[in-house]
This record gives C-alpha cells, structure tokens and sequence, in this order.
C-alpha cells in the first residue's frame, strides 16, 4: 500500500499516491458540485482543497485501517464544506462517490484559480517557498540555495505556507 | 499553481510528520492533569479516609468507578471522532452504559432507601460546591482536548468538542468524587449529571468553531 510507504516517510511513494488520487477525487468534484446544480469549473479549486486536507491531516489515518474509507470520509467533508461556501447545503450521498472512482479525468487548465489568489495572500517568505518548490519544482535543498535560507528554516516555511492555504481555502467567501 | 504543482509542494514536505490524535492528546494532558491537581489539593483535599471508606461504602465505589469508566470511555470516543471514516458507534453505544449504571443504582437506591430520605439525599450537602467544582477541574482537561482534537480531523466539530467536554467533564468529576462525602446516585445523578453537561455544552460551544478543519 502506497500511503503505507508514503507514511513511512517515503517521498516518492507520497507523490505517487497523491498523484495517482487526483482523478479520482476530480470526478467526485466534480459529480459533487453537478449534484448541486454548479458550475464544475470550481472542480479543481475543491480537488486541491481536499489533497491539501489529505496531506495535513494524514495522522489521522491509522496504518491498520482501511484507507478508502478515510479517504471518502475527508472528500466528502471537504466537498460539503466547498458547497456550504458556495451557498448550498447539501447532503451527499457517499455511493457518489464509489461510483465516480471508475471515472477518469485530466487536469484542465485554468487561468484564475483560488489556489493562486490564496498564494497570493501569504506572508512573502512562505510564498516564495511554496512557489519555488511547487511552481518551479525545485527540492528543498535547491530552495535553500536559491533563496538563501536554511533547509530547516524552507521545511518550517513550506508547511506554514501549506497550512496557511488550507485555512485561506476553508474561510474564503465564509 | 497547477494540482500537479501543489501535490509537488505537498511532497516536498513528507517529511513533516504531525503527531496523532492520540499522541497529541496524550502530550496536552499531563499537564492539564497536573493543573487540575493542583487546584484540587489547593481548594479540595481528599476526603478524610477515603481508602476505609471504599471498604465499606459501595455508593463510594460505584461513584468513583462511574466517572473513571465515563473518562476511558469518552477518551475512546473522542479519537475515534477525530478521524475520518472511523466507526464511532461501537463506543458511543458502549458510553451509554454509564448513564444505564446510573439510572440502575438510582433504581436500587429508591428500594433501599425510604422515600421520606430521597430529599435528603439528592439535595445533599454539597450541590454547589459539586456545580462548582467540577468544571473549574475540568476546564484545564478541556483545553488539553480540544488542542489534541486539533491535530484530528472530525467530520461533526460541535459533536467532538461536546465530546472533548464530556471526557474532560468526567475527569473534573473523577476528582471531585474522591472529595465530596455525598454518595447518593440521586446526588449523582443529579450534581455530577448537571456539571458534566454543562462542561460538554462548553466544549460543543467551543468546538464548532475551533475544530473546524
């Protein structure tokens, strides 16, 4: 099981299993804003809120429980919660979302989206971190050296930064 | 910044590994154990002869025994509400035996005891004190909880913090019964009931809004 290894403290098994839920968690955006009669262009604002909440809160998850469960549990949660934002209140039924688990879709792209307006936002240090590391693809180390920064100080900045989005996404257009 | 973007940056910090529920909760309560402690011996004292007194008090027993089961208990339950997809229904069911035990004992005392003393026994000696102080041991525990649930992830927030409140309720509770001389289950019922809950609509209060996530 990959979140097992990504646990564990795998990096490379991480990306892989975050990558590999992103379609899958885009077709229940997807099917979860349809659902509520919205525009699905919001889609992928809500696939990044849900995987910002799935690194965060991934103590959450035990080693010896079952992983979709957790998994469904979160999206579920953070699709309502996307909803209630936009104005709706909703109750999801969660066979949506087993069933959406066989779709698959690409990415589209997006000129505005809020992950950027949030970014935005954000103190200039963890910004610069976020967008080094994300944007540009550059490892900690490399983000160390570019903006000269200790690799401890880029780690502290990175996370804030990504919490600090999660917490931008929930009060956005409270 | 693309999804692929963010799942880069959200690699990137793997490393960052945040303590569970249960560590977290763990870590915040030896010291609000150790606070609610020392106003205990600050303002309460333990109850002369305590220890003889177990030997030949069963309401003594039944009191004590009752808010340490209600603190596991609730314990259980609050990390199972902290995270995701978790089943809660198994301890919440076994939570409603402390109540069941309680309403029991009120039973077996109204058979025991003539109905000229139930006045005497549910009002007891020490109802505001008990009011009193059960949530002002339990407010360092509630805290303590409600940081630990932080680090979880509750899909129902009101639900958990009134949990939180709960535990942290029958901790206050746990202590003040090795104080109070009153045994009654009426006075338990009545007392401890009423402290407990108001402690647990605090953490409801508190909780919908702070365990958001």
């Amino acid at each position: 099981m990959l979140m097992r290894a990504a646990m564990a403290g795998d990096a490379a098994c991480y990306q892989q299993l975050l990558r590999s839920l992103a379609p899958t968690l885009r077709a229940a955006a997807r099917r979860g804003l349809a659902h509520a009669g919205m525009a699905e262009t919001d889609a992928e604002d809500v696939v990044q809120e849900i995987l910002l909440a799935v690194h965060l809160k991934r103590q959450t998850w035990e080693k010896t429980a079952p992983f979709s469960p957790w998994l469904w549990a979160i999206a579920r949660h953070k699709i309502i919660d996307a909803l209630r934002r936009r104005g709706r209140r909703v109750d999801l039924p969660i066979e949506d979302f087993a069933e959406s688990l066989k779709q698959d879709e690409a990415e589209p792209n997006m000129l505005v989206s809020d992950v950027n307006r949030h970014l935005d936002e954000l103190p200039p240090g963890q910004r610069n971190v976020v967008r080094i590391v994300a944007v540009d693809g550059a490892s900690i180390d490399e983000a160390a050296g570019r903006l000269a920064m200790t690799k401890g100080a880029v780690r502290v900045a990175l996370h804030r930064g990504l919490a600090a989005l999660a917490v931008k996404f929930r009060m956005a257009d409270a | 910044m693309k999804t692929g973007d963010l799942i880069r940056a959200l690699s990137a910090d793997a490393d960052f590994r945040p303590a569970s529920p249960r560590r977290a909760l763990r870590q915040a309560l030896a010291p609000a154990i150790a606070i609610a402690l020392a106003l205990y011996f600050a303002i309460l004292g333990v109850r002369p002869h305590l220890l003889a007194l177990l030997g030949e008090n069963p309401r003594l027993v039944f009191k004590l025994a009752l808010t340490f089961l209600l603190a596991a208990l609730s314990a259980r339950l609050i990390l199972r509400l902290a995270r995701p997809g978790a089943d809660t229904r198994a301890v919440a069911l076994l939570l409603a035996l402390a109540p069941a035990l309680l309403v029991a004992a009120d039973l077996v005392e109204s058979l025991t005891v003539p109905a000229a003393e139930w006045g005497r026994q549910l009002i007891g000696h020490n109802a505001v004190s008990c009011l009193a102080s059960i949530p002002l041991l339990a407010a360092a525990p509630l805290v303590a909880a409600l940081l630990a649930l932080r680090h979880g992830a509750p899909e129902h927030p009101a639900l958990a913090g009134a949990g939180a409140g709960l535990f942290a309720g029958a901790v206050g509770a746990a202590l003040y019964a090795t104080h109070c001389p009153d045994d009654s289950p009426f006075f338990v019922t009545a007392w401890y009931g009423l402290a407990i809950a108001f402690v647990a609509a605090v953490g409801a209060l508190v909780g919908a809004r702070l365990l958001r996530w």
